[in-house]
């Protein structure tokens, strides 16, 4: 019984490597994965790009050991050079330090952005695809609503109830964007829920919820996952901008959106303040895309 | 054009705006936050308010009601087109969506210009080249649009053009010169958007037996190009219009914000500053109701362009 269950998903999948004995098979991947990545440069320094932005999130003193709050008033505004590689601020704060510390309420707030999205959308999505009837017409009619609310007024409309502050703009963009999750994670629950695996396992009498969490939920995650980390680009841009609005976290506290936005007065001046933060956010959601683009498909279709 | 096509399509439009209502209503009003305690601390220049105070403010703007009727209330008025007061200045909704829509409509309209010419001129440009590095070129130029922030786009564009060359203003809402930058912003994600949504119809529609049979006959590349595919392709690039224009609105925000603009995005921004629940929720529905207007404008638009879905018999 649990043979047939196993199998079910390749069999489903026609594209799926034939099965080759362990140890050739690691060396084949391996050896595939090496020839995959020499065609795609720029896939490899994305994977570059996204690695350093998650160290710098999490020990930024890696990259920038010093304090981002610690300002030297007499070097203010001074331009990318030797000893501040990316310039100062207005109250002469290390540029470079306020962009890598940065990285972390960023990424924070994206994380729980995505995490939002990913559970309340799928749970959404789940329960309409697997229940079916008024269930499935109830919820999917919601979700129609939603998206006739643009996401960035939806978040706004959030924080209006909720209030400023990192987590609580990361909620507001999470919840915008529930109703992508829900339509992807139905659509797969329903197209697994007709497999034969799912109705065998339900032939033997199998419990609602344990097929639900054994045989629909593992094999219907795939192309979530791909949205998720479509999403997770999105969601840095969504958060950077309500950030810069103004609503993230109150200064000092560096955030790529709030860092744009105090670089704003000194633009006639001082070009280094805007553009780098936003060179980081820009360099993170084109890697970001790129990689959601490599799981997409393009491991499988490339032999 | 069927009755019941049409019927159909004005009842889902009617069932989307009381949606609308209703979710935007669930958001604002259930949600823990205390709007009257803002506002009361606000207006009182650091007095303490008395808890009285309090009360009779709950009590003017219909807030110490429970939230059924409330919800009753508020709905019944919608209808009659009343959207409230605004908590902060006290004035009518309507009038402060109505008085700032002017500049935000006039920015959307250029925005929604420039998205259509760039994505067109993309789109087309990289399925008609022969060159393989342009059409490669042009073909990365949306995905590259998409990952930008926007706001960044806006800033970057007033360092180069305003600060560097002088060409053009860098904020401010005088004149046709102070709006070619703000709708370039705000065109540039709709318009990388249209430009793949065309790319791909245009692709698939070069493939068709009806271009072969055109090129068979002698029809030029350019008219085959433009007459035949182009025709066919633009019923797919319609679907993302309701979606188009639903985002110029909400692109206002911030765009409006980096330019220091007036209007709609701007009214937002301050509402959502002070907690001014009544404008929030009216701006929410108003981009509701553009949103459903232009999707029902396009599904009205379709059986027009394409006799296939008029002539065919409803499910």
């Amino acid at each position: 019984m649990t043979e047939l269950l196993d199998r079910g998903p390749e069999r489903a999948d026609p594209a799926s490597p034939p099965i080759s004995p362990l140890a050739d098979d690691r060396r084949e991947r391996l050896a595939r994965l090496g020839r995959f990545l020499r065609r795609r440069p720029g896939l490899v320094v994305s994977v570059l790009v996204i690695v350093f932005v998650l160290l710098s999130a999490f020990v930024p003193s890696l990259f920038a050991p010093g304090d981002p709050a610690f300002a030297v008033p007499a070097q203010k505004l001074r331009p990318p050079g030797s000893g501040h590689w990316l310039g100062t601020d207005y109250l002469g704060r290390d540029e470079w330090t306020r962009v890598v510390h940065g990285a972390s309420l960023s990424l924070q707030a994206t994380v729980i952005a995505v995490a939002v999205a990913l559970f309340v959308g799928g749970l959404i999505g789940l329960l309409s695809g697997f229940a079916g009837g008024w269930v499935d017409e109830v919820l999917m009619r919601v979700v129609d609503v939603m998206l006739a609310i643009p996401p960035i007024l939806m978040s706004l409309a959030l924080i209006t109830a909720l209030g400023f502050g990192t987590v609580k703009v990361a909620i507001a963009v999470g919840v915008a964007s529930v109703a992508n999750f829900a339509r992807v994670m139905r659509a797969e629950t329903m197209r697994v829920r007709r497999t034969a695996y799912v109705e065998a396992a339900r032939s033997v009498g199998t419990r609602w919820w344990v097929t639900l969490g054994r045989h629909v939920l593992p094999n219907a995650a795939g192309p979530v996952t791909v949205l998720a980390v479509l999403e997770f680009g999105l969601a840095i841009l969504a958060v950077s901008s309500l950030s810069f609005l103004g609503y993230g976290a109150p200064p000092p506290a560096p955030e790529w959106g709030s860092l744009v936005a105090e670089g704003r007065n000194y633009l006639a001046t001082s070009w280094w303040l805007c553009t780098m933060p936003g060179v980081a956010i820009a360099a993170t959601v084109l890697s970001v895309n790129r990689v959601s683009r490599a799981l997409d498909g393009e491991w499988e279709r490339a032999r | 054009m069927s009755g019941p096509y049409l019927l159909r399509r004005l009842g889902f439009a009617v069932a989307v705006m009381w949606a609308a209502f209703t979710v935007s209503f669930v958001v604002l009003y259930l949600l823990p936050g205390d709007p009257v305690a803002t506002m009361a601390a606000g207006s009182s220049d650091g007095e303490p308010v008395t808890a009285a105070q309090l009360d009779a403010l709950r009590a003017r703007y219909g807030l110490d009601q429970p939230l059924p009727v409330q919800y009753l209330h508020k709905l019944g008025a919608a209808l009659h087109g009343d959207l409230g007061t605004s908590f902060a200045t006290g004035q009518d909704v309507r009038g402060a969506i109505g008085d700032a829509l002017p500049p935000t409509v006039q920015l959307a309209l250029c925005g929604l210009l420039f998205a259509v010419v760039f994505g067109a001129v993309v789109a087309l440009v990289a399925t008609y080249t022969r060159s393989r590095w342009l059409s490669q070129l042009l073909m990365g130029l949306p995905s590259l649009a998409v990952s930008l922030p926007v706001f960044w786009v806006g800033l970057m564009l007033v360092q180069l053009f305003s600060f560097r060359l002088g060409l053009l203003p860098s904020v401010g809402a005088r004149g046709v010169q102070s709006l070619i930058l703000p709708a370039i912003t705000l065109g540039l994600p709709p318009g990388a958007l249209i430009a793949q949504v065309l790319a791909k119809s245009m692709t698939q529609a070069l493939d068709e037996p009806y271009v072969t049979t055109a090129r068979a006959k002698g029809v030029g590349p350019g008219a085959v190009h433009l007459h035949h595919a182009l025709g066919n392709a633009v019923i797919p690039a319609l679907t993302v219009f309701g979606y188009v224009v639903g985002n110029l609105l909400a692109g206002s925000v911030v765009v409006e914000t980096v330019f220091t603009r007036p209007g709609l995005g701007r009214l937002t921004v301050t509402s959502v500053g002070v907690q001014d629940i009544p404008v929030v929720q009216g701006v929410v529905l108003f981009a509701a109701s553009v949103f459903v207007l232009v999707n029902l404008l396009v599904d009205l638009l379709y059986p027009l362009l394409d006799p296939r879905i008029a002539n065919a018999v409803p499910a």
